[in-house]
């Protein structure tokens, strides 16, 4: 085994040979007693780190586990899709859309600005939309999409995917976004999406997803916990930079219910084409208090908040003085004038100041003291009965009987009929109003005087009521029913139980009382003098209302004397003309009430307009093909309704026909 | 059988071919095997491929492979006598690492030699261990007793370690100087010579904590409490911890390690390879794998104690506790029981670096076991 040494070591070797080897053997000696100390060392080290592996790995194992656990799964929502808002035939009226979304991951590509480059050259981008997308790039890790495009179209979709080698990093998805097919027609009573508030995210997760919308008018708002359904969750596998590597569990979440609305969007279209800005239609189921249309104009498209809604159009829709964003049916605030007349006379039937046939004289004014208050006609209308006053508007009498019963039972009253109370509809931002009484007045330190009493008996004064409580008071009259208006028909297909035709309570209000106050409504648009002869319906049907004029400014006796004429007033100073009504009389289906802006007078402006609306009304739910159903739903429904007033111990709601009239004339 | 030998040794490549055989074949397969385990792990880090770890480790496992058996061949007389060059050569690449070294995470530790990246700390090791074995090999006991004989070669010592400690590179550092302090140990210097350096280190230490860069003093704070900033410096000791953790007993199997799959685990291929194993294989793999570098150790120690001349025996030594620190510093940092220092584990990690140093010194170490007998002069008084 020796291999071949040179020479001269050998001979070197044997000169020392015996002291070396006693040196080499005590070296040897040491270094092997020290080495293996020092094995035993590095063997007790290893030992060490095979119990620390232990300790780890067996002992504290589980609770390493489950750190490992909560480390790579991560739960994640899943958005539900929104309920949709249906109108009464089932009419989408706020849907969901595709949004097809064209978005950039910028960990895809080499060159993002290459790539958005190309991308521009297919579908174009702006200055500032491209610096927005390098902007979001800069700021997400870079496998998080950013959007580049969304709502694309068919056509831009189909020209990015045929694209796509030439694209690369862009990937297109496609997500929902809320749509309101009938645009500005119902954007009052749908109202629109947003995105939610630092405030509104309370208890709800689902609300801190990106890309969620809430409700934030309208029913869209009223119903939003159920259009907004439940999230579901998914549980994913995610690396340490929180990128998603596979799904490890998914409960699936409650989509959101549709909710079916009462209103006919047809209807509602119609309605709106009939009317100008400034006025506001409230169209009423008579029988149930379901609200059929409901029209302010002007109004905005809850389209346009999906993208969200630019500074200027902000600015436009809160500035513009006729107030886009308002729905003037449920938030404006308007006094009654003389369709508030009815009210005034339940009051003194009730309180029995004055007689059913009690004529007062009308010489064309009121004396109170030193005051003196016109009646609408400056030479009078003789001696009138409560038939007569109602038809003919005779301020005076009104007057006198108002002075006769006081403000608080005619407040009283009309509270029972809806006015100035809130009646709860679905709609957020519905005022209550103003209903005075000599309480209220004492409260704001003023005292409450005779004659205030008397010009709240022909509905000026301080009276604050919306055209909505205006439609329930005729319903409500009408039907003799407490019904309140409202929106919802079904949520997620099950009906609500104010659909039951007995749902409502009776009124209580004696059956005399009501029927001379329907057949005083009935003459105001059917008997001769009437001031809304020119609202009889011209199939024949039976409409019956009232006609109503407020002042916006006092008419001093100045210009009384000299001749004064409203035409000649500029818009803005112009009454307010007012009509509510029903029909048919004899069955009573539908409530009207209308406001016109400045428009002049109740039986010029407002009365031809409503009864232009509820001959629509009544065709629509005639001779709508879809409608056929709703028909043969409606006559059954009323059926029951007249049975089940007959039966009611109350029967003062008992709708009768208009023979007493005859008899009147 | 006999006859063919002796007629071989007559014939200069049958010598080479004799000291070919005497290459301890069951060590290379030792090294083969771990090298084996490393294959496997980086194919997991990989993502389940071979692309980008696995096959490289590979390659560079098969060139080391070569140089180790060429190295094992030649005389280690030669290598004794070209003990300084190497050394001197090692340091002067310590000085182009600091003059002109890649700068890689805050601290100049890499230089570019044509296309591999040269790490000179690791080469410094066993430069270093070679030229003390050198300056040792003939030197008796009481010659080792003298303080002046000592001198020259504390200083060839602290001279690397003080630049390594410049680059600054706590962690090698203190591993060079471990390396030499085992080759100090073996020759026979006096205990108490040990005991005083331990006792003034342990004075210094507070002292030089103050000189430590930030990131440094962040390991040792982040050591003593991983908690204190679990995103930051404590962020690779606590995923560490967790996936190595998680592992329990048996492993959650190969390829489906979650933490390091999920890239929780920070530098999976490299210093936390060992992690990897762990989470993959348990403690029973995590177990096997140490037991298996261990016996690499323990062969290291077995050539250090057969092999008849000084020289040998304290390269050997050297060499042996330079992978036994490799290894001890890897997976205590690993488990989280001394500051995270970027010590990879030999032969299993990625990086070519690493792996080709590890391979020069086991090429030494074979060497010294082929030419265990070989004569290397008489021990001077």
């Amino acid at each position: 085994m020796r291999l071949g040494w040179p020479k001269f070591q050998w001979r070197r070797r044997e000169r020392g040979m015996n002291a070396a080897r006693r040196q080499e053997e005590r070296r040897r000696n040491i270094f092997t007693r020290r080495v293996a100390l020092l094995g035993l060392g590095q063997l007790g080290l290893l030992g060490y780190l095979g119990q620390r592996l232990y300790r780890m790995q067996v002992e504290e194992g589980e609770r390493y586990a489950t750190l490992a656990e909560e480390n790579r799964v991560s739960a994640r929502l899943i958005p539900p899709p929104r309920g949709r808002v249906l109108d009464r035939d089932g009419k989408v009226i706020a849907g969901n859309r595709l949004n097809w979304r064209a978005l950039l991951v910028a960990e895809q590509t080499q060159d993002v600005a290459a790539t958005l480059e190309t991308f521009s050259r297919i579908v174009p981008l702006a200055e500032h939309e491209r610096a927005r997308i390098e902007r979001d790039v800069r700021r997400h890790r870079r496998f998080v999409p950013v959007t580049v495009r969304e709502f694309l179209t068919w056509e831009e979709m189909a020209r990015i995917e045929v694209n796509a080698p030439d694209l690369p990093g862009i990937i297109t998805d496609v997500g929902t976004t809320r749509m309101y097919p009938e645009a500005e027609h119902l954007a009052h009573i749908v109202g629109y999406v947003a995105p939610p508030a630092e405030a509104d995210i309370g208890d709800d997760p689902l609300l801190e997803l990106p890309g969620i919308r809430v409700g934030r008018a309208g029913v869209e708002r009223f119903h939003d916990r159920i259009l907004r359904g439940r999230a579901g969750a998914v549980q994913l596998e995610v690396n340490a930079v929180g990128r998603v590597i596979r799904e490890l569990d998914r409960h699936e979440g409650q989509q959101g219910q549709d909710v079916l609305l009462s209103v006919d969007a047809q209807l509602q279209r119609q309605v709106r084409q009939r009317i100008d800005e400034g006025t506001s239609v409230v169209v009423l189921d008579a029988r149930n208090g379901e609200v059929l249309a409901m029209a302010s104009k002007p109004s905005f498209d809850p389209n346009l908040f999906n993208a969200g809604v630019s500074a200027a159009q902000w600015r436009e829709w809160t500035r513009n003085r006729s107030t886009p964003l308002i729905n003037k049916c449920t938030a404006g605030l308007y006094a009654p004038g003389s369709t508030f007349k009815p009210m005034v006379a339940l009051a003194a039937l009730d309180a029995k100041v004055v007689g059913p046939g009690e004529r007062i004289f009308c010489p064309g004014h009121f004396d109170l003291g030193d005051t003196r208050f016109h009646c609408h006609s400056r030479r009078g209308h003789g001696a009138v009965d409560l038939h007569a006053a109602l038809k003919l508007s005779c301020d005076v009498y009104f007057y006198e009987v108002a002075r006769r019963v006081g403000i608080d039972r005619i407040a009283a009253m009309a509270r029972r009929f809806g006015l100035g109370v809130d009646l709860e509809i679905e709609l957020p931002g519905t005022r209550k109003g103003l209903m005075p009484t000599r309480e209220w007045r004492i409260s704001k330190g003023k005292p409450w005087n005779l004659g205030d009493t008397v010009v709240h008996g022909i509905g000026q004064g301080f009276y604050q009521l919306t055209p909505l409580q205006l439609a329930t008071m005729t319903a409500r009259i009408a039907s003799g029913r407490a019904l309140q208006p409202h929106l919802t028909r079904s949520v997620g297909g099950q009906p609500q139980r104010v659909m039951r035709p007995d749902y409502w309570p009776a009124l209580g209000i004696p059956d005399r009382d009501m029927r001379l106050v329907r057949e005083g409504m009935w003459a105001v648009v059917n008997e001769g003098g009437g001031t809304a002869r020119v609202a009889r319906l011209p199939d024949g049907t039976v409409f019956a209302g009232k006609t109503g004029t407020t002042q916006v400014r006092r008419v001093s006796r100045a210009e009384r004397e000299r001749g004064f004429r409203v035409e000649n007033l500029p818009r803005e100073w112009r009454p307010h003309a007012l009509f509510v009504g029903y029909a048919p009389y004899d069955n009573p289906q539908y409530a009207i009430s209308v406001i016109v802006e400045h428009g002049i007078g109740g039986s010029l402006a407002a009365a031809p307009l409503a009864r232009d609306i509820m001959m629509d009304t009544i065709n629509r739910f005639r001779r709508a093909p879809e409608g056929g159903q709703r028909v043969a739903d409606a006559q059954p429904a009323a059926g029951t309704a007249g049975a089940g007033t007959a039966g009611a111990p109350a029967g003062g709601a008992s709708p009768s026909p208009p023979p007493g009239a005859g008899q009147r004339r | 059988m006999l006859l063919e030998r002796r007629l071989l040794t007559r014939d200069r490549s049958g010598g080479l071919l004799q000291k070919f055989w005497q290459i301890p074949w069951i060590f290379v397969l030792m090294l083969c095997a771990v090298a084996a385990v490393g294959y496997v792990a980086l194919y997991s880090a990989g993502g389940g491929a071979a692309e980008p770890y696995a096959g490289r480790h590979a390659l560079r496992f098969g060139f080391g492979l070569v140089m180790m058996l060429s190295l094992a061949l030649v005389d280690i007389r030669l290598i004794a006598r070209l003990a300084w060059p190497i050394y001197a050569a090692t340091v002067g690449l310590l000085v182009l690492v600091a003059l002109q070294g890649h700068v890689g995470k805050g601290a100049q530790r890499w230089i570019e030699l044509g296309p591999i990246q040269l790490q000179p700390s690791e080469l410094m090791k066993i430069a270093l261990a070679l030229a003390l074995a050198s300056w040792f090999r003939r030197a008796s006991w009481e010659r080792v007793g003298n303080p002046i004989f000592l001198i020259p070669p504390i200083l060839a010592t602290l001279l690397p370690v003080g630049m390594i400690l410049k680059q600054p590179n706590l962690g090698t550092a203190m591993i060079t100087a471990m390396v030499a302090g085992s080759v100090f140990w073996g020759a026979g210097v006096r205990w108490w010579k040990f005991a005083g350096v331990l006792g003034a280190a342990g004075i210094a230490a507070p002292i030089a904590y103050e000189h430590l860069r930030d990131y440094q003093k962040a390991r040792i704070t982040t050591f003593l409490d991983p908690e204190s900033d679990p995103l930051g410096a404590g962020y690779n000791i606590i995923q560490s911890k967790i996936a190595l953790g998680s592992g329990g007993l048996w492993g959650k199997g190969f390829l489906q390690g979650t933490q390091g799959h999920l890239n929780f685990l920070p530098e999976k291929q490299t210093d936390f390879i060992f992690t990897m194993i762990a989470e993959e294989f348990g403690l029973v793999g995590a177990l096997s794998v140490l037991a298996l570098l261990g016996l690499v150790v323990a062969f290291s120690f077995a050539v250090a104690f057969r092999c008849r001349h000084q020289f040998g025996r304290l390269l050997a030594i050297g060499l042996a506790t330079n992978f036994f620190l490799y290894v001890f510093v890897n997976v205590a940092m690993v488990t989280g029981s001394i500051p995270v220092g970027g010590v990879p584990l030999p032969l299993i990690s990625h990086g070519g670096s690493a792996m080709l140093t590890t391979m020069f010194g086991f090429g030494l170490l074979l060497s010294v076991h082929v030419h265990r007998d070989a004569d290397m002069g008489p021990t001077r008084e």
